[in-house]
């Protein structure tokens, strides 16, 4: 065998083995890709919590804390709830039809219109809207202001239903999370009816 | 041959001390035109030490625990000895690192430094600084203040923007489905391993690419091509030691100056440095009434603000401050001009970067400012003009009017 003729063989063998080294070196990346997912202790976490309703005052909310996120029980009006019928054509999405909630609550977005429960993160980036729940306007709500939610960090609008208006870096409206009723002044969130 | 030549000689035998010496810094020639713009390397390389000195003796005391952290800032603060000023050169720092940085890169901008046959030192500093803003990002989270917790938030929701695979994306950076302890800890890792690592193999690859061809200089002409015949040394070269090392400490002692009066008597800089929020305890259920990163973050905050939502998806004002940043690696093949330097370059040029400087500064100063509609139009215009000098630039480059490039440097 002459000096400049490839020896098939080794060549071969030089192949195989870094493909199967690559192969290697590549599946012992996957552990440590998985090793920052969610632990099994941050996934059993998401526990529902009871809250006591009964302390809600009329026209003001509560927060309570689930998950790590702020959910938030208001207590409407009538004369709030009387003021949200009138401006759907500012909303994006008026019927909640792109957004988050269970399918009981997609009248009024709650499951009795007098409390709705909401998760407070801005479906923008995540910052907590701050409330402005009387119908005064501001340089910052706007004007014509039916009361609502005002995100702080990229300006975004909510009303009392926690529907975005147009204009706002917010896609959608604020996610209403699974919640049931105990008893008429005691809610659980983060289950369903169904007990699921 | 004297104990300390013999020692050496041993060495050398079996490293290339003497060697590496000369290459870098007593035989390195560098352009004898430096002048103001080229002390900002050096001091960047001073700040990079300041930062691991001091990362290294705040990590002594500090907890990565969302229970423990921002009460183990306030115990450095407060009883570890002298911690308040090590923690205050590490927080300033920072701050000084990007003043230094954003110095260094607008002169690269003036005097053409990226053009050929510098495109990888271009391409690895613009890595150092995408490095250094991963850093800083990180690093913000630790004290674990008000604006720690709503600034990571944020941040890490313009991945869960990213179409289909953005939600999980954005738990597998968190370790879980809200900042928590899980992302303290891993950010941790990152700030304080894993990108310092990364930084300083990216300063070393910085630092020998430009051993490998040379400094530029003021006149942007490349001083290589007038030799001594005899020595081969550039005529208008000097080495790098003793001259510049020399007046680098020049430049250092005034650096230092100014950091140390920060440090002593404005460590916060009215809010630019340290954000008053920040000494608020993180809490996930309220949000500050007004949000904003640090200074040297903000141009790049005021475009993804400025864009809107297009289709009910935040995605496309991801894509835009992403490109602000990535569009910086394609400088070198933008710039078309027969000419590097400012000095020879025509009135277009000049008038494009005057009007870069304006409107990055204009974006840095909109993004620390809540949103208002004169606010967002002027952060759509400064946008547009950002993008616009690099998009043009392969046309008004060739069409500008040059002047003569001199064969030596100048005076």
């Amino acid at each position: 065998m002459s000096n400049n003729e490839v020896n098939r063989t080794r060549r071969r063998l030089i192949i195989a083995t870094s493909v199967v080294g690559g192969a290697g070196a590549v599946a012992a990346v996957w552990p440590f890709i998985a090793s920052m997912n969610p632990s099994q202790r941050a996934k059993a976490a998401g526990a529902p919590v009871e809250v006591d309703i009964s302390k809600v005052e009329p026209g003001s909310y509560a927060t309570v804390e689930w998950r790590g996120k702020p959910v938030w029980v208001i207590y409407r009006t009538k004369e709030m709830l009387d003021l949200l019928n009138k401006h759907d054509d500012r909303l994006t999405d008026p019927k909640s039809e792109g957004s988050i909630q269970p399918e009981y609550c997609k009248n009024d977005r709650a499951i009795k219109a007098q409390y709705m429960v909401v998760v407070g993160i801005c479906t923008h980036l995540g910052c907590s809207p701050s409330p402005k729940l009387k119908p005064v306007s501001d340089n910052e709500t706007g004007a014509d202001w039916p009361g609502g939610f005002y995100c702080p960090c990229h300006g975004s609008r909510f009303d009392l239903s926690a529907r975005v208006f147009k204009g706002s870096p917010a896609p959608t409206n604020l996610v209403v999370p699974p919640h049931r009723y105990v008893t008429d002044t005691r809610i659980v969130i983060g289950e369903d009816t169904k007990g699921a | 041959m004297t104990k300390m030549q013999q020692l050496l000689g041993w060495v050398d035998e079996r490293f290339p001390l003497t060697a590496m010496w000369k290459e870098h810094l007593s035989e390195y020639y560098a352009p004898k035109n430096f002048n103001f713009w080229y002390f900002f390397g050096s001091l960047a390389l001073l700040v990079l030490v300041i930062q691991i000195v001091t990362g290294i003796f705040l990590t002594m005391n500090y907890k990565p625990d969302a229970g423990m952290a921002f009460a183990a800032v306030e115990y450095i603060m407060r009883d570890v000895d002298w911690g308040w000023l090590i923690r205050y050169m590490h927080s300033t720092g920072a701050s000084m690192f990007f003043v230094v940085v954003y110095l260094h890169m607008y002169r690269g901008l003036m005097y053409g430094s990226y053009r050929k046959p510098r495109e990888l030192i271009w391409i690895f500093g613009v890595l150092i600084y995408v490095a250094l803003m991963a850093e800083a990002f990180l690093g913000y989270l630790l004290p674990w203040g008000q604006m720690s917790f709503w600034g990571a938030q944020v941040i890490v929701n313009l991945f869960a923007a990213v179409p289909v695979i953005g939600p999980d994306l954005a738990v597998w950076i968190r370790g879980d489905f809200v900042i928590s302890d899980a992302t303290l800890n891993r950010f941790f890792a990152f700030h304080v391993i894993a990108l310092p690592l990364v930084l300083l193999g990216l300063v070393v690859a910085h630092i020998i690419a430009l051993h490998e061809v040379g400094s530029n200089n003021p006149d942007g002409i490349e001083i290589k091509k007038k030799k001594d015949p005899n020595t081969g040394i550039p005529l208008d070269g000097i080495p790098f030691h003793p001259y510049y090392t020399v007046k680098d400490i020049v430049g250092v002692a005034v650096f230092l100056i100014v950091f140390s009066l920060i440090i002593f008597f404005a460590p916060e800089m009215g809010g630019y440095f340290l954000e008053a929020n920040n000494f608020i305890p993180a809490d996930p259920l309220k949000t500050p009434p007004h949000i904003a990163p640090l200074w040297y973050f903000t141009a790049f905050y005021s475009i993804l603000r400025a864009v809107p939502p297009i289709l009910g998806s935040q995605f496309p004002g991801v894509v835009a401050m992403g490109a602000a940043i990535v569009v910086l690696f394609f400088l070198p093949w933008l710039d078309k001009s027969p000419v590097k330097s400012i000095r020879y370059r025509g009135v277009i040029y000049k008038t494009a970067l005057a009007l870069f400087i304006v409107s990055f500064i204009g974006l840095s100063y909109l993004g620390t400012q809540p949103t208002s509609d004169l606010y967002t139009l002027l952060a759509r215009i400064f946008s547009v003009i950002y993008f616009l000098f690099f998009l043009l630039m392969p046309w008004y480059t060739k069409i500008d009017k040059t002047k003569p490039e001199p064969e030596r440097v100048t005076e």
